[in-house]
């Protein structure tokens, strides 16, 4: 078996590839091949390059210098259009499906080249045969926005497949999915490339390329840092190649059981008390259905659960943009917010550094006289924070937009923390952060912590759930379906909490 | 008065004239649905109508005073305001689409561009004031048009107003039941979609602004060369902004439009109608104003963005997410 894959042709061969783009080169002489047969890892922190590489390869982009081969023939993928041609499918991170549409309408788009639609009910046999053959669980003729993200992801795949890919690749599918559908992606995987498809894994998840992948490239400031069989690396050695350096972020993991003895102050009144809420969403649905919550002062609440479960509606019922329709929410002292959507809600993109630092505070002293903007105070204030906080900005009257992600992060977490608080309210702290920024949130939430104040961490990471929270309840359907101390958390038993099995989570114990 | 108003006679007759006064709204609200449906919101109709009803009567005027063919007249007219809607469809896709400027700038600049452009070229062409064309007979429909009030109403009609009837359903048909008609809904609802799967949005939406004006300026040219049989500056007065007010009456359902696109034409049937019995107490200018009442009125009713398209307006740019 493995003789015939060595001998057999590369699948996909990418030689020397250079990408750049105003200002950045993304992509530095990279080579990076993929058999056929193989689950084959791409592994770096967000901005090494990883997507970039993958969209030269399905047509997105087309490379400033370097070759692209498959099976031994010289390929220019100038469009999506060649890239299908050629047999390359991508599962994007964001879905490019059409949510009005039915899941047979999505899959057939652009592919059918008659005039006439072909009658739905034919269409939709056809479909559910070819899903059956891969045993993949889709109603055709359901309309998108009714599917559960897990749904959406395998109508990707199955596009991809009704377009006859023979390389597939995947751009961080698990991010979205709860334990048991990442389980059921991980074997619908296997099983194609038991049957001869190129798979590429896009990833920042060490545990996951580690379970399940055959070989691993790592990528680091757009450059390929090695290619290595799995069975020849640790998480703790593909951490260090892909960032360049030890990570103490396992230190948290696996050393936590000890700092969890630390006690809550659970004798004094709760800092956040959150009684029978009841929210309305966009939609015009109950989003949250009485979620009770209670946290102390000097805990860390996570809150568990899949995406779209009410997450953004409680956050913003306690932050107050969202009015409340039954319930209350008690808030004793002040309340600091680290927002889910840093660029809608957290910061504005043309404003500076500094803007940014004083937004809450300019209507007071030092930073106005008479209704007169102090610039000196403004300016000395943001130096101080951008110190204090190691924000890598080129002055503190640059544009926040202009930075990356992990440091307009910081820009919001140091004008939340320099402001006085017993209340913290971090909602998805880390979305889009690589491991470095992810370090220093964690810290500044363990901190916090300690200092005394009440933290409730909204997550839809189960990791950074299991790594910060003294306490986790899991949110499902705008309810909170379980509490459990990190000391006896499970991840088998979150994640049938998390996919909304109470009863049977209970039965099974 | 009221005498007068209540008769069968009156009823046919305001009936009979609504459907034919809502033909160039009509055609010009199934256009921007088509526009629309790709995600690009055309709000200079107005505009494109204006340059479809001058390049038809222009094209009808000359055809008819130098051959005297009738009928050879008001088909090369109304052939005239199909292609020049198109070419304003082209100016608007190639700023709003290759260009990506926004759409609602642009689209209020084509309004000025052709009110500009028609009352220019009729000024300075001054053969065209108090010019006529004759444009097209009634034809009814043999058997049908016997039928007793029903067969006036509706089988009594130029050839247009039939066209437009099946145009209706064509444009139903080619949205909902063609591959064309489901890229071009794909394209504006998620043109991300549409172009990782091997689709050029581009395209798609070039074709969609143009098929959209041209029918846009098909119905201007019904106006001057079938109806009115006239040109002058601004003869569309507003029916290209009650065009975009319908779309969303219609739901982006060509159906709908149909439905709108009456209700305003029986309006404006009524206030000639009433302008005509001389009810000397309601100054004319409150008459003029009733089809426009009458449609904003009725949107009230049929608010929400919730059926519009959702990347309604939005530039496409590759690799953004």
């Amino acid at each position: 078996m493995i003789s015939a894959r060595s001998t057999s042709p590369l699948a996909v061969e990418m030689r020397g590839i250079t990408k750049r783009f105003p200002g950045v080169i993304a992509n530095r002489a990279i080579d990076f091949e993929v058999k056929p047969g193989e689950i084959h890892a791409l592994l770096g922190e967000n901005g090494a390059g990883k997507t970039t590489l993958m969209n030269l390869l399905c047509g997105l982009y087309e490379p400033d210098a370097g070759e692209i081969w498959l099976k031994e023939q010289r390929v220019w993928l100038r469009s999506p259009r060649d890239a299908i041609a050629a047999g390359i499918g991508m599962v994007h991170q964001h879905f490019k499906l059409v949510e009005p549409f039915t899941v047979a309408e999505n899959i057939v788009l652009g592919s059918n080249r008659t005039l006439l639609r072909e009658a739905p009910k034919r269409l939709n046999l056809r479909l559910q045969r070819l899903a059956d053959q891969y045993g993949l669980n889709i109603d055709p003729s359901a309309q998108i926005w009714q599917l559960s993200v897990g749904e959406q992801q395998r109508v990707e795949i199955l596009k991809a497949l009704y377009r006859q890919a023979n390389i597939l690749i995947l751009d961080e599918p698990t991010a979205v999915l709860t334990p048991q559908e990442a389980q059921e992606l991980m074997a619908t995987l296997r099983m194609l490339a038991s049957q001869g498809t190129a798979i590429v894994f896009i990833s920042h998840k060490l545990n996951e390329v580690m379970a399940i992948c055959d070989r691993v490239t790592v990528l680091r400031d757009g450059q390929a840092v090695g290619t290595i069989a799995i069975q020849d690396c640790t998480e703790r050695s593909l951490a260090k190649m892909m960032v360049g350096r030890e990570v103490s972020l396992f230190r948290n993991r696996e050393d936590e059981a000890q700092t969890t003895n630390h006690k809550p102050q659970s004798a004094s009144p709760p800092a956040l008390a959150i009684k029978n809420l009841w929210v309305i969403s966009d939609r015009k649905l109950p989003a949250l259905r009485g979620l009770n919550l209670v946290i102390q002062p000097g805990e860390i609440v996570g809150l568990a659960g899949v995406d779209g479960n009410g997450q953004r509606e409680l956050e913003e019922a306690i932050v107050g943009l969202r009015a409340i329709d039954r319930g209350e929410i008690l808030l004793t002292g002040k309340l600091a917010h680290i927002p889910s959507d840093r660029y809608s809600m957290g910061i504005l993109t043309e404003f500076s550094v500094a803007e940014n630092l004083v937004l809450k505070d300019v209507q007071h002293p030092p930073f106005q006289w008479k209704g007169l903007l102090r610039i000196n105070y403004i300016l000395k204030h943001a130096t101080d924070l951008v110190q204090q906080y190691l924000i890598r900005t080129p002055s503190v009257k640059t544009q926040v937009g202009k930075l990356s992600g992990g440091n307009a992060q910081k820009v919001v977490f140091a004008r939340e923390l320099n402001r006085d608080h017993q209340v913290l309210l971090a909602a998805q702290p880390t979305r889009g952060l690589d491991i470095g920024a992810t370090e220093f949130v964690y810290a500044q939430l363990l901190a916090r912590r300690d200092a005394g104040a009440a933290i409730l961490l909204i997550s839809t990471e189960l990791d950074e759930i299991l790594s910060l929270s003294d306490r986790i309840a899991v949110l499902y359907e705008g309810e909170i379906v379980g509490e459990v101390d990190r000391a006896s958390a499970d991840i088998h038993h979150l994640g049938l909490l998390m996919a909304g099995k109470r009863e049977r989570a209970r039965d099974e114990e | 008065m009221w005498a007068q108003v209540l008769t069968w006679s009156f009823g046919v007759a305001l009936f009979t004239a609504g459907i034919r006064l809502a033909v160039p709204v009509l055609l010009a609200v199934l256009g921007e649905i088509i526009t629309e449906r790709s995600g690009v919101m055309n709000l200079g109709l107005e505009g494109v109508m204006l340059v479809g009803s001058l390049a038809g009567f222009i094209t009808a005027h000359s055809i008819e005073q130098s051959t005297g063919m009738i009928s050879v007249a008001a088909w090369g007219g109304l052939a005239a305001g199909l292609l020049a809607g198109a070419v304003m469809g082209w100016i608007m896709a190639v700023l709003t689409v290759t260009l990506r400027s926004d759409q609602v700038v642009t689209g209020v600049t084509l309004v000025l561009l052709g009110q500009g452009l028609t009352s220019y070229v009729f000024r300075q062409n001054a053969g065209l004031a108090g010019a006529r064309v004759k444009g097209l007979d009634s034809w009814a429909i043999p058997g049908f048009s016997d039928i007793p009030i029903v067969g006036d109403i509706l089988f009594n009609h130029n050839v247009m107003v039939y066209l437009t009837a099946v145009l209706v359903f064509l444009c139903w048909f080619f949205l909902f039941r063609t591959n064309w008609g489901l890229e071009l809904r794909a394209v504006g609802e998620n043109p991300a979609a549409v172009d990782t799967s091997g689709l050029r949005v581009d395209h798609i939406r070039y074709r969609a602004v143009m098929l959209g004006s041209a029918l846009a300026g098909l119905g201007g040219a019904v106006l001057t060369v079938v109806q009115l049989n006239i040109f002058t500056e601004n003869i569309t007065a507003g029916r290209g902004w009650i065009a975009i007010a319908l779309v969303f009456f219609s739901r982006w359902q060509p159906g709908g439009a149909m439905i709108g696109a009456l209700l305003f034409g029986i309006a404006d049937a009524l206030q000639y109608r009433i302008q005509a019995l001389g009810f000397k107490n309601i100054p004319y200018e409150f008459l003029l104003m009733l089809p426009y009442v009458l449609t904003l009125v009725a949107l009230l009713w049929r608010t929400g963005r919730s059926a519009a398209p959702a990347a309604l307006g939005i530039p496409y740019v590759k690799g953004e997410r």
